[in-house]
């Protein structure tokens, strides 16, 4: 029996690695998303432009101006306006992300130790990024604050935030650990998928069905090369975020391989599954597709889990990259330890069971 | 071109042909129907930026009124879901767990903090793995302190503790909810999906299954054959785009302050330039698999990744930077956004426009050229 597996996979991997789609299937895109993500996805504000209207004749809003514009790469430039109107069309053409308005008493009210108001007018198409630039800017202003003669009396010093794990807020560092789901989910998906119904297309299903080989073996023979292979593109996008983008990789490497083999066992459950439902590769491509698309939309990668209505937190319960992403961020920059790990793991190694004895049981009676 | 009576019957025919097509496999009604619903709902509920009862940890190393006013302030707030029976330590692991996002610590000797100038009153640590929550959580608990500051002074009769404020308002869309810019960019993947993976997808199929060359056979000549395909895929990508903007319009409830007409325009020289792509794929692949994969890869993908539509394109590298501008996406995202939070903004809409209808002619021009018209070509 183990002989006759054996054979299974190696005639498996054979067959992948010759047929030009499924070879280049698991070369190209890979590739293009591993690029495109890394570099691409980034919700960092960057190169932003500022429109200023300055009614102002002291010297505090010339001196904060000139420290909004020290942060080099968050701001590329601050746009002198000198109009109401041309600061407003400014932002409705996209112009500028941000208009600050410093009235016409602003130094003087500050100099007197009155209060004194700067208006701030952001792009709300754009207000996710809008309100990353408003926190760079209160911080800037309650720095200036602080320095202000004066500002003893029931005035404190900043408060810092500390961020934990990523103390730059690099954006890669979230993206490039977190395509390890991402891209072994569709690795094996497609070679799962593809592989059955290239028999299919080929009509050599037919003649795995004559061979002497039993039906869970077939299933094994199906679902080992595909673990083989997302092992192996997994492993080449650790070490691409590890050293191409020098992010930590502080925890256990052994858990974490650990995790993405239970993971990738949760996948090609539903690999197979898939694969019993279509007639062809193309078919089976749209399939993968069709669960790709929400099971990492609802992940926790781009967006975080909390933010969604409550029924809908309750169905990513089952989403076995919802696991793995926590597990991801954890071993790569959170140094996590095993029972941690464990909390997350044993969740995806039900569902990984679930969807490979659902997945058998559909495949055995497609066969039969 | 030659013109026959005939010719508007048989174009006809070709468009009724077309359609029967469409509807007649299940990759089509999938990518048609349920793709677009699945996506236009995953984004409605599930993709948000915005922070909603997001799990915090609040130590209060030692009680007094001071700090339960503050912890007050917390709990009040809809931004926050706060937990307050863990140590220090235990929120250390809650934050490695990813079970809260921020830790705020309100330290032992926070009255004397408060009263002096050498020590900052609070301690706020952030899980910086999600670095964009992380950025908004550190605005959140900074100016939920700032506003518990301000009360605070205020109840004791003091002037304003802050001289100097800050006055934030988001034109367009006051709320900050990011359904807003996110439902109105998705109609770019959406129609991206039916003019571009669709008409891949189903003329490839032609090619595979050698009608096409059947269809040569006949008297149409390539135009009529290209209106044939374009026509149907125009009216199906315009009904999507009539469904996709109705629910998000009276479903989720993003405002429109533009007009059907501009909207009507400007997806119209988008839909051309993804019929345009499609085409082109179909003809260079003649083959279904190899024309989804294209399109998935030159369409959809950079559609949601280099448009706008989530991730921020100035914040890219300068070689992505430039690649944006090859993006249809790019040029119809924030038209979209335009037109439904803002109104018609000339200076968004027209050099918008004009990209994309140069884009179009440019992709029909090389498709003319591609398709050949006798079997030979």
């Amino acid at each position: 029996m183990w002989q006759r597996i054996k054979s299974l996979i190696i005639k498996e991997l054979w067959a992948v690695w010759r047929d030009p789609k499924s070879r280049a299937i698991l070369i190209i895109p890979p590739l293009i998303q591993m690029v495109l993500f890394s570099f691409a996805a980034t919700l960092e504000v960057r190169n932003v432009e500022i429109a200023v209207l300055n009614s102002d004749a002291g010297g505090h809003s010339i001196e904060l101006m000139q420290r909004l514009a020290g942060a080099k790469d968050l701001v590329k430039r601050l746009r002198v306006t000198h109009s109401d109107a041309e600061a407003s069309d400014a932002l409705a053409a996209q112009e500028v992300l941000m208009v600050v308005r410093f009235g016409a008493d602003f130094s003087r009210n500050l100099d007197a130790r009155r209060p004194a108001s700067m208006d701030i007018l952001l792009d709300g198409r754009r207000s996710n990024a809008a309100q990353i630039l408003e926190g760079y800017v209160e911080s800037v202003v309650e720095q200036y604050q602080s320095e202000l003669p004066g500002a003893g009396r029931g005035q404190k010093p900043t408060i810092m935030t500390r961020a934990f794990f990523n103390p730059n807020l690099e954006s890669a560092w979230n993206t490039v650990p977190c395509l390890t789901a991402i891209l072994t989910m569709l690795v094996g998906l497609v070679v799962t998928g593809l592989s059955v119904a290239r028999e299919r297309e080929l009509g050599t299903f037919e003649q795995l069905l004559v061979s002497p080989a039993r039906p869970s073996e077939i299933i094994v023979g199906k679902t080992v090369p595909a673990l083989l292979i997302g092992m192996l593109e997994g492993s080449l996008i650790i070490a691409f975020a590890h050293f191409v983008f020098a992010v930590p990789l502080s925890g256990s490497l052994p858990l974490l391989y650990l995790s993405m083999a239970v993971y990738l066992a949760a996948v090609i459950g539903v690999g197979l599954f898939i694969s019993s439902l279509v007639s062809t590769q193309q078919q089976a491509m749209l399939g993968a597709f069709t669960f790709v698309a929400p099971a990492i939309l609802l992940s926790g990668f781009a967006t975080p889990i909390a933010n969604m209505p409550d029924w809908l937190q309750t169905v990513t319960l089952i989403n076995p990259a919802r696991y793995f992403i926590v597990i991801l961020r954890g071993v790569f920059l959170k140094d996590m330890p095993a029972g941690l790990v464990l909390d997350s793991l044993w969740p995806m190694a039900a569902i990984a069971l679930f969807t490979l004895a659902s997945a058998s049981w559909l495949f055995r009676r497609r066969l039969s | 071109m030659m013109w026959s009576p005939n010719r508007p019957r048989r174009l006809m025919a070709l468009i009724r042909k077309e359609s029967l097509q469409i509807g007649r496999d299940p990759s089509s009604l999938l990518i048609a129907v349920v793709l677009p619903l699945l996506l236009l709902f995953l984004f409605g509920y599930g993709v948000s930026f915005d922070l909603r009862r997001s799990p915090i940890c609040l130590v209060v190393e030692q009680p007094s009124g001071a700090a339960s006013g503050l912890a007050t302030s917390f709990r009040a707030s809809r931004f926050f879901d706060v937990r307050s029976d863990v140590t220090t330590k235990g929120c250390q692991e809650e934050l490695v767990a990813g079970r809260v996002n921020a830790v705020v610590v309100i330290p032992s000797d926070f009255v004397n903090r408060l009263a002096g100038r050498d020590l900052a009153p609070i301690q706020i640590l952030v899980d910086g793995s999600d670095p964009n929550t992380a950025g908004l959580m550190a605005n959140y608990i900074g100016g939920t302190w700032r506003t518990w500051q301000a009360i605070e002074a205020d109840s004791r009769g003091l002037s304003s503790a802050l001289r100097l404020q800050v006055t934030a308002r988001y034109r367009y869309n006051p709320e900050k909810e990011s359904r807003n810019f996110l439902l109105p960019g998705l109609v770019a993947v959406i129609m991206t999906l039916i003019g571009t993976m669709l008409t891949a997808l189903v003329v490839s199929r032609e090619w595979e299954r050698g009608t096409m060359e059947a269809m040569m056979a006949t008297p149409l000549s390539v135009f009529d054959l290209l209106m044939g395909k374009l026509i149907p895929y125009y009216l199906l990508g315009m009904a999507a785009l009539a469904v996709t903007t109705g629910i998000t319009i009276w479903l989720f409830d993003v405002p429109f302050r533009g007009s059907v007409l501009v909207l009507v325009l400007v997806s119209t020289a988008f839909l051309l330039t993804t019929l345009g792509q499609g085409l082109l794929i179909s003809t260079l692949a003649r083959n279904q698999f190899v024309a989804t994969q294209a399109a998935l890869f030159s369409a959809f993908l950079p559609g949601f990744l280099l448009s706008g539509l989530v991730y921020e394109i100035p914040s890219m590298p300068w070689p992505i930077r430039l690649f944006t501008y090859l993006v249809p996406a790019r040029y119809f995202v924030p038209s979209l956004q335009t037109l439904f939070l803002a109104g018609d903004v000339t200076g968004v809409l027209i050099p918008n426009t004009l990209a994309l209808l140069a884009m179009a002619t440019l992709l029909f021009v090389v498709v003319a050229w591609k398709t050949p018209n006798r079997l030979d070509g």
